[in-house]
């Protein structure tokens, strides 16, 4: 393998390269087994400490919390979606009436912490059920990150497209929903699936302000009692359904990538604008 | 006003707070992420499905989870004693924060550092090569300054999020800018407007730095 950095090893350089993998394999080694010593030690594997998951109550409890946070991410994410959309044509907007109204939001919400923001309709204005409160930030912030990635895609696409529309004889309205959007949605679909990513993970938040989410109950179970108060064992647990779900999502990501680029109606865009949205979806 | 000017000794060691963990968290995922980079671009198998495990591992969990693992799982290990650790038992939530965000963000660096060397063709390398350019020299004069033009304006970007990020460790014992707000509520003020001004001040913040990383963006795109 060739790369900017690395030539392509000639015989010592193979050889120095095997033994940096055994060093590898050695420090990696390392890691795993001081992980498992410490667990050991401080009685991580202790039967006890793993019984929580056998309770039914526990079992369905857990899911229920898993539901809470899926609840949350399906509200989020299609409110955060239109929001964006709204949002994204309102940025493109010929009007500067509607145009620059339209990016101070955007760029406000984009510009708060999303816990202040929940804070916000919690603390500050009390909306209630934490769900909305959650639910609100989180389609405030991640729609303004997706008015932004949508605004991106339409810009990014060659303008022979738009003015072909316009050579047609097609108006404002019609070439952005027949010509532009179709091809700046298909070409951001990594961008705003990889932003779903951050929204789902986003629902954590809710841990702050008591939203009984996956968290908040690995929280409860953890401090239990009777199970030895198995916090680590649950947090793994926790972590291991957030980290499955947001593979989920990341492999319909890829995979409609994969479709896309078979698929010859995608324009190739000249720069891809969208890369550092995505790599700045934190 | 009076909300913020009555309680300017909550605003100022919050904010200072935020930007202190702003600040080590900052260098920290740097170094770190620049190492997981190296690794993803290493010649070495082993090396490159260490550092993507890393990646995939830390970027589908939620840093309040990470944050949650470090304040109230990871004593339980005791792998450190959380007493000294930090000097006392709030030393420990900072210094726990402070891994957090630093094991967290350094995984979007890593990925940021490596998209960044992958934009720079073979053939520059390779070119330089030819010319008998040594690796330092190649290095120093062909492949990051090509790379950096990849790379900075996304880590702008990266290092916003971190900023907005520390605000987390409000539901984690460490008093910063996002804890404002509850300790305003003890004094019975009112917390909307507490909220705001600390929204307020987000903004002022972040605005500069956005504005900063496009304009960055938009000289280098043309020059690329």
């Amino acid at each position: 393998m060739s790369s900017v950095l690395f030539d392509v090893p000639g015989p010592r350089a193979r050889l120095r390269h095997r033994l940096y993998a055994v060093l590898g394999v050695a420090v990696l080694v390392a890691l795993i087994a001081f992980v498992v010593y410490r667990f050991a030690e401080s009685g991580q594997f202790d039967s006890q400490k793993w019984t929580w998951i056998q309770y039914e109550k526990v079992q369905i409890d857990l899911l229920d919390a898993l539901l809470n946070t899926i609840k949350a991410f399906a509200a989020g994410a299609v409110l955060a979606l239109l929001f964006g959309a709204i949002f994204a044509a309102g940025q493109l907007s010929d009007h500067k009436v509607i145009r620059v109204p339209s990016m101070v939001v955007v760029e406000l919400f984009r510009a708060v912490p999303l816990v202040v923001l929940i804070f916000v309709f919690h603390y500050g204005v009390s909306l209630g059920a934490p769900f909305y409160s959650v639910v609100l930030g989180l389609t405030l912030y991640n729609g303004s990150v997706l008015a932004e990635v949508f605004r991106a895609g339409v810009l990014s696409l060659p303008r022979g497209q738009s003015e072909a529309a316009y050579a047609v004889g097609m108006r404002k309205t019609q070439v952005m929903n027949y010509v532009l959007l179709p091809q700046a949605v298909r070409a951001m679909l990594p961008a705003i699936i990889s932003q779903l990513v951050v929204l789902l993970k986003d629902t954590a938040l809710g841990f702050l302000i008591t939203y009984e989410e996956l968290l908040r109950y690995a929280r409860y179970v953890g401090s239990i009692f009777e199970f030895g108060r198995p916090l680590v064992p649950v947090t793994i647990v926790v972590a291991a359904m957030y980290i499955a779900m947001c593979l989920l999502l990341t492999w319909l990501a890829t995979y409609l990538e994969k479709r896309n680029r078979r698929d010859k109606k995608v324009i190739e865009l000249a720069q891809k604008p969208a890369e550092d949205v995505v790599a700045a979806a934190v | 006003m009076d909300v913020l000017l009555d309680n300017l000794d909550l605003y100022g060691p919050g904010f200072l707070n935020t930007v202190e963990l702003f600040l080590i968290s900052a260098v920290g995922s740097l170094v770190l992420g620049t190492i997981l980079a190296m690794l993803r671009v290493a010649p070495v198998p082993v090396m490159r499905a260490m550092g993507a495990a890393y990646v995939t591992i830390v970027r589908n969990t939620p840093l309040t989870l990470v944050f949650f693992f470090f304040a109230f799982a990871f004593p339980l290990l005791k792998i450190v004693d959380a007493e000294t650790f930090g000097g006392s038992a709030s030393g420990y939530y900072f210094t726990a924060a402070l891994a957090a965000l630093i094991l967290y963000t350094a995984a979007f660096v890593c990925e940021v550092v490596r998209s960044g060397i992958n934009t720079v063709p073979v053939g520059q390398a390779e070119a330089s090569r030819a010319l008998g350019l040594t690796f330092g020299q190649m290095l120093a004069s062909v492949v990051l300054p090509q790379a950096t033009r990849a790379v900075v304006p996304p880590m702008m970007s990266t290092m916003i999020a971190l900023l907005k990020n520390t605000t987390i460790a409000a539901g984690f014992s460490v008093f910063q800018a996002g804890s404002i707000s509850a300790n305003l509520a003890e004094r019975g003020e009112n917390q909307l407007i507490g909220l705001l001004w600390v929204a307020a001040f987000f903004v002022v913040l972040v605005i500069p730095m956005t504005l900063l990383q496009r304009s960055l963006e938009k000289r280098w795109s043309i020059a690329r």
